[in-house]
């Protein structure tokens, strides 16, 4: 849809960019996370680009990652990095998308922070921070979103069970913990 | 914005010391911090305001959501792409067909099915979608108006969104939580008197709205309360990811209906509505137009809709008729597989997006072939509008921190996912 | 604790038919707090929409009595948890809820406050009594309307009746201080 985007990426910043790709109408650039702030200010600030407006900030967990149909060498395994934070831009100007995938190995998810450049990400980084444990470096300000701040653990990683309820408070005559259900 | 000032400007307002008299020097007034929420009067869904205002001028607004976190995503990844609409639903609970077509376009994007299905399909999407539309915006503007105390309107523009839950009602199966959507279609198809009874009830929502804006658009105490409150700049809106009704009261041409035309939109004719100055009675004159724009979809919906089947003819996304699955073993077994396993839906990642009630709602999905998603994240727009309600609210009265949060119109569910 | 189950011992259903016994004064109280019940609507969720339906014209809560909303828990007696509560909502609900004078009634609307519903995970509570007691529960996901005002009709039995939660503890406390001085 926009290749001319990422044909612009590689010529200005290809040394940055891991590779790039196109999926179901969608151009995405793996940007290396050293790079990374470098390429969104030059993203939202060149006049050809002009991806002013964020749309989105999650993060994919590849820890169960076992595709059907594909070659045992695409599955994860130890080694691989563990997340991908995903960042989706629109030009309001030129109309074109781009969606950015940043990788990060699973003992060190930390990578820098866009909220200084699109306010947008702010929140949305937050709840990256609370759901997976990424964090932003130069955040303003990291802290939970969704959780409270007692919780402890980061729920939509693969590996926190689904029904691990940790309550704040329950009745005098109920016990603090019932008895666990099926954890899957 | 960061916000760089000094204690004693933010007490004093914009006042230098040197122009105080010697009361005030005296005695400044010290913050207070007052907590509002998360159970609210209005009923707009569950957010903590921690205020620390001055008097009655708020300062500052620390937003907590989350207080209505129901796991979406991780709901997701253990439930079948076709389980999964009824907790879409449950995301912006006013206009949930919305969010059920949103979640049946990222499906049929990564299996390629998108634009191939049958045209009735896509126009009995486009008119229930159209139809939750209206919903939504008659709840937020009925809603907001009773919470400045205009009761009336809230009463008539419910009686309006009775008629159209009735028709929902007819359709789906429910008023509310329809999930009545699939991959690749939708369940079944519309009653046999869905015509007319969407016609008799458009007619009398648009008798009812001319009644509302009798009693509301040139009325001193609501324009006073709603003009100039909650002010958004149209390069602020931008940078803060605000799509939908409120960005368009800004002045920001976005309408994802007309931009990234999906289904049947490129044949229907509608305007978009924009504001100019991007407070609280543009949005409010924004969503009652959009209104009048839907009723219009509608009707030319019902003039065009041709007669055909409501299920993409796939294997991989239609169950096999009945008549088959009770009397051959091979469509018994395959309608087993197709709803323990799900749609088995082919290795990849896609963002499919639509134009919620609230703006681009898109749902980005990575499959991994089995019949779960890997992974089902929502760009909800109310959590990105309530990000900037912190913003917004800051240098006005407490009283006008109700405006203003209404007009943003932040569907917990969406919110907090 | 629950106290008001059928027994078959004489001791406990002697106590038992002490704590039900309703004198006239009783009956007439409590025929007036059932028509006029001043809800404190706990919205939360899409069970919220179906709560403004009711209140609406075409369902009208209003002529049970239960009419204008009291958003504050100081002066409402009827505590209607509408939608999902969270972990993280938990301590705000307990403390609105110890905030209600007595008698205060509860009642659970939705399936979500009643036991979670579908949502099974790390953040939705398992229905509201995990936090309060609950005198009706409405099963619906959200309950038609119709459902609502059945509820309430089974709870103004039940006030009638001198049996919600906290008339029975008002009594069972009462009862207690009287067997004490003697």
């Amino acid at each position: 849809m926009s290749q001319k985007v990422l044909d612009a990426l590689t010529a200005t910043h290809g040394a940055a960019l891991a590779r790039t790709g196109s999926a179901h109408g969608d151009d995405i650039a793996w940007v290396r996370r050293e790079s990374l702030l470098e390429v969104a200010r030059w993203l939202r600030d060149d006049p050809a680009m002009a991806f002013d407006a964020p749309v989105f900030c999650t993060c994919i967990d590849w820890l169960d990652w076992h595709p059907v149909g594909r070659p045992a060498s695409e599955h994860w395994s130890e080694g691989k990095p563990r997340f991908t934070v995903c960042y989706q831009l629109r030009s309001v100007a030129h109309r074109h998308r781009v969606r950015l995938e940043i990788e990060l190995p699973e003992e060190d998810p930390r990578l820098p922070s866009l909220a200084e450049l699109w306010p947008a990400f702010n929140w949305q980084e937050r709840e990256t921070f609370d759901m997976y444990g990424v964090r932003f470096d130069g955040h303003p300000d990291l802290r939970r979103i969704y959780m409270y701040e007692e919780f402890v653990g980061y729920p939509l990683r693969k590996d926190y069970p689904k029904e691990k309820r940790q309550p704040l408070v329950r009745r005098d005559d109920l016990p603090e913990n019932p008895p666990a259900s099926t954890e899957r | 914005m960061p916000d760089t000032r000094t204690l004693k400007q933010l007490v004093l307002g914009r006042k230098d010391v040197q122009d105080l008299s010697d009361n005030e020097q005296e005695l400044p007034p010290e913050l207070m911090t007052v907590n509002m929420g998360p159970s609210h009067p209005a009923m707009h869904g569950t957010v903590r305001i921690v205020l620390t205002v001055d008097g009655e001028r708020v300062v500052r607004g620390d937003v907590q959501p989350g207080y209505l976190h129901r796991c979406f995503e991780k709901e997701s990844e253990h439930a079948t792409y076709t389980q999964v609409f009824p907790y879409t639903d449950r995301l912006n609970y006013v206009s949930p067909m919305i969010n059920n077509v949103g979640w049946a376009m990222v499906g049929e994007k990564l299996l390629g099915l998108t634009g191939k299905l049958p045209r009735r399909t896509e126009y009995i999407r486009v008119i229930v979608s159209e139809m939750s539309r209206m919903t939504d915006h008659l709840t937020c503007v009925g809603a907001s108006a009773m919470e400045l105390g205009a009761f009336t309107p809230f009463r008539y523009l419910l009686k309006c969104r009775e008629w159209l839950y009735e028709l929902l009602e007819k359709v789906s199966g429910a008023r509310l939580t329809h999930s009545y959507v699939r991959i690749g279609g939708v369940s079944k198809d519309l009653p046999s008197d869905f015509h007319a009874d969407l016609t008799l009830a458009l007619d009398r929502i648009e008798g009812v709205l001319v009644e509302c804006e009798g009693l509301l658009n040139n009325n001193k105490i609501f324009y006073d309360r709603m003009s100039g409150i909650g002010v958004m700049t149209r390069e602020h809106a931008i940078a803060t990811g605000c799509v939908g009704p409120i960005a368009r009261a800004c002045g920001v041409d976005y309408d994802v209906r007309r931009d990234y035309p999906y289904s049947i939109y490129p044949e229907l004719e509608f305007d978009v509505p924009l504001g100019t100055t991007g407070d609280c009675l543009d949005r409010y004159l924004v969503r009652l137009e959009e209104i009048k724009q839907s009723i219009r979809m509608l009707r030319q919906c019902l003039a065009q809709i041709p007669d055909g089947p409501v299920m993409a003819d796939d294997h991989r996304v239609a169950l096999p008729p009945k008549r088959d699955t009770y009397n051959t073993i091979e469509s018994m077994i395959r309608h087993f597989k197709h709803i323990m396993d799900g749609v088995r839906v082919p290795p990849g990642e896609a963002y499919a997006f639509v134009e919620g009630g609230n703006g681009e709602l898109g749902f980005f999905v990575v499959a991994d072939g089995t019949g779960r998603p890997y992974k089902a994240y929502v760009r909800s727009p109310s959590f990105v509008h309530l990000s900037t309600a912190g913003d917004l609210i800051r240098d006005h009265l407490i009283a006008d921190v109700v405006p203003i949060f209404g007009m943003i119109n932040m569907i917990g569910g969406e919110c907090d996912k | 604790m629950g106290v008001e189950l059928t027994t078959t011992r004489v001791a406990d259903a002697a106590a038992w038919a002490k704590l039900f016994k309703q004198s006239r004064i009783d009956k007439a109280t409590n025929w007036g707090r059932k028509f006029s019940l001043f809800t404190y609507p706990f919205v939360t969720a899409c069970c919220g929409m179906e709560f403004m339906s009711v209140a609406a014209p075409k369902y009208d809560i209003a002529r049970f009595g239960a009419e204008f909303p009291r958003f504050s828990p100081r002066q409402s007696d009827l505590l209607m948890v509408v939608g999902t509560i969270t972990e993280k909502q938990g301590p705000a609900l307990k403390r609105i809820f110890d905030q209600m004078a007595e008698p205060k009634w509860v009642i659970a609307f939705g399936v979500c406050a009643s036991t979670g519903g579908f949502y099974q995970n790390y953040s939705a509570m398992p229905g509201c009594d995990q936090v309060i007691p609950v005198d009706v529960y409405i099963p619906g996901c959200p309950p038609r309307p119709e459902q609502v005002l059945d509820a309430l009709i089974l709870l103004m039995e039940r006030i009638q009746a001198g049996r919600g939660h906290s008339q029975l503890r008002t009594k069972r406390d009462k009862l207690a201080a009287t067997a004490a001085e003697e």
